[in-house]
């Protein structure tokens, strides 16, 4: 087992996680500061000693095979793994959205944004939130009368209603159509130019991680092996000859040549 | 929460539940109220297909047939009646063993508008049943729900408290009689402890089925959105058990208003129990009979009461159900 303990996680109730003032490197501020964070399953280290920095305001992309500890990285900055080891530290608070949109199904949809949301006057918090996601005449609706890309809207109003300092997306898109995919994508982009969260999206797809990352980051066997900036303007064009190398250069990295083999 | 689950098994399962989630939000076109159930797989036809048209006369055809059925049911019911009627009508059973309908219905009268000194009056004595089983009733749907909780909550509280309620479970409810009646004489106690032991245990193991297979991601949800544990039971926990809640709610009915005839057979002097063993003693069958009914009608009546609740607390599946 190579399981290694460099620090101690520090996590108070909720998931919620604080930064340590005294822990050297802490004096620039970071949204994320990860170090040597490991996780295993019985013998399979699926993280394996992992450091990750992210910026206040930064979106970063995640990208990785299936297996290659993606979620379980993203679960560990929600403080939904308890099981972790290293040292995490999340400045602020987090919120998620998930791949299946994970709304309650017997609350209205104004009501799940709500939930749990300490603030004045929730109702009307969440009836902003929903009609800057598109979704201001579907407030009183129950969520299995919505659509896919409807639903997922309403679970990103929840993540955001909570004004998160750091935006954990986990495959958000991946179960939409192609055109509500790049609907999203917008929608995204303009949440995060908005309310200026630290964002990990989690992705396997390459397309979407060039379209909206300030960084691409590639997961292998539980590493961070291939980091890089996209410097491009927004909104990208992904037939741009810049993105088209980085894209090949990112495949490459993933283990998919240009035939498309594995 | 159940929500320890290794994180890998968890993503292997989410594109399935999310490809489930997203088929039972279906196309826009399956929100449409119009649009009969059953005929998913023609949602996406456009309205003025004469797919979508052809799809609603079975509908109407349907309705009428079930209205029709509803009629058919009701022809062997009326039929015993009428033969009962005939039958002591005619002296073929002496109208002391088997009253007929007609001097049912007239016994009710005079038992409701008469307080006579052998039976008191029909609604004198149901009121006394009736507080007799609500009391019952309640404390042991409250009982119930609240073991429910802690054993569903806490591997603590599942340790403690499932035992004894699978032990409880097995034991014949009506043999605990004998000893309740040495325990506690026969007062009003042992009765109403019998019909909330009776409600209570139905409750206990609904509950907790449904407080377990509340959706382990939801528990998840909720300590992402940082819910406190009241919050959680308040928003995820009960509503998520609610469909089995409500059908235990419906059993412990059953077993409530059978705990109270069954209690009310031990030596009483008031309610619809005291009224039968007076008419009893009397060879009165027609006020048996009519005693009978009134149990019937209230357990029809408790029924029906849960069935409104079940939908207004379950409106939101029946919005999914009609789409």
């Amino acid at each position: 087992m190579a399981s290694q303990l460099r620090g101690s996680v520090t996590r108070l109730a909720g998931g919620r996680i604080e930064l340590d003032p005294s822990r050297p490197g802490s004096g620039t501020r970071r949204a994320v500061r990860v170090r040597g964070l490991s996780r295993s399953f019985g013998p399979d280290l699926v993280l394996d000693d992992l450091d990750l920095d992210i910026a206040p305001g930064e979106f970063v992309a995640l990208i990785g095979r299936s297996g290659s500890g993606k979620s379980t990285l993203l679960r560990a900055l929600a403080g939904l793994d308890r099981s972790v080891s290293g040292e995490l530290d999340v400045d602020g608070t987090v919120s998620i959205a998930f791949q299946e949109p994970r709304l309650v199904p017997w609350k209205r949809v104004s009501d799940n944004v709500c939930l749990g949301l300490r603030a004045p006057s929730p109702e009307a918090k969440a009836a902003a939130a929903l009609g800057e996601v598109g979704l201001a005449d579907r407030t009183r609706a129950w969520p299995l009368t919505l659509s896919g890309g409807e639903a997922q809207r309403a679970s990103l109003a929840r993540a955001l209603v909570r004004d998160p300092s750091l935006l954990l997306l986990d495959e958000p898109f991946s179960a939409l159509d192609a055109l509500t995919r790049i609907a999203m994508h917008q929608l995204v982009l303009n949440l995060w130019q908005h309310h200026q969260p630290a964002v990990l999206l989690v992705t396997h797809d390459v397309d979407e991680a060039l379209a909206l990352a300030d960084r691409i980051l590639v997961l292998t066997a539980g590493r961070i092996s291939h980091s890089c900036a996209v410097s491009a303007d927004r909104p990208r064009d992904r037939n741009d000859r810049y993105l088209s190398a980085l894209r090949s250069r990112l495949l490459a990295e993933l283990g998919v040549d240009r035939e498309g083999k594995i | 929460m159940p929500g320890n689950r290794p994180a890998l098994a968890d993503e292997d399962a989410s594109p399935r539940a999310a490809s489930r989630l997203m088929a039972a939000a279906g196309p826009a076109s399956a929100r449409d109220p119009a649009q009969p159930p059953g005929l998913a797989t023609r949602a996406t036809a456009p309205a003025d297909s004469p797919g979508f048209a052809a799809g609603l006369r079975p509908r109407a055809a349907r309705t009428g047939r079930r209205r029709g059925k509803a009629f058919l049911r009701l022809i062997s019911p009326v039929a015993v009646l009428l033969l009962w009627q005939l039958v002591s009508g005619l002296g073929l059973i002496s109208s002391q063993r088997l009253p007929p309908p007609t001097q049912v219905w007239s016994t009710a009268v005079s038992l409701v508008t008469t307080d006579s000194p052998a039976y008191g009056t029909l609604q004198g004595a149901l009121i006394v049943s009736l507080e007799r089983a609500a009391v019952g009733f309640i404390v042991g749907t409250v009982v119930g729900l609240l073991l429910a909780i802690a054993a569903g909550l806490s591997r603590i509280g599942e340790t403690a408290v499932d035992p004894l309620m699978q032990m409880l479970r097995t034991l014949p409810l009506f043999g605990l009689i004998p000893l309740f009646i040495v325990w506690f004489g026969i007062g009003e106690g042992p009765k109403i402890l019998l019909i909330a032991i009776g409600a209570a245990i139905p409750l206990y193991l609904n509950a907790f089925a449904g407080i377990r297979n509340v959706d382990a991601k939801l528990g998840e949800l909720a300590r992402v959105l940082q819910l406190t544990r009241r919050e959680l039971v308040a928003h995820i926990v009960l509503p998520g058990a609610m469909p089995q809640i409500l059908t235990g709610l419906r059993q412990s009915l059953g077993v409530a208003w059978l705990a109270l005839v069954v209690a009310e057979q031990i030596n009483v002097n008031a309610g619809l129990g005291f009224m039968i063993s007076q008419a009893t003693q009397f060879l009165r069958s027609d006020v048996i009979i009519v005693a009978l009914l009134v149990y019937c009608i209230l357990g029809l009546l408790t029924d029906w009461l849960v069935r409104i609740l079940e939908r207004r607390a379950l409106s939101w599946r029946r919005s999914f159900v009609a789409a």
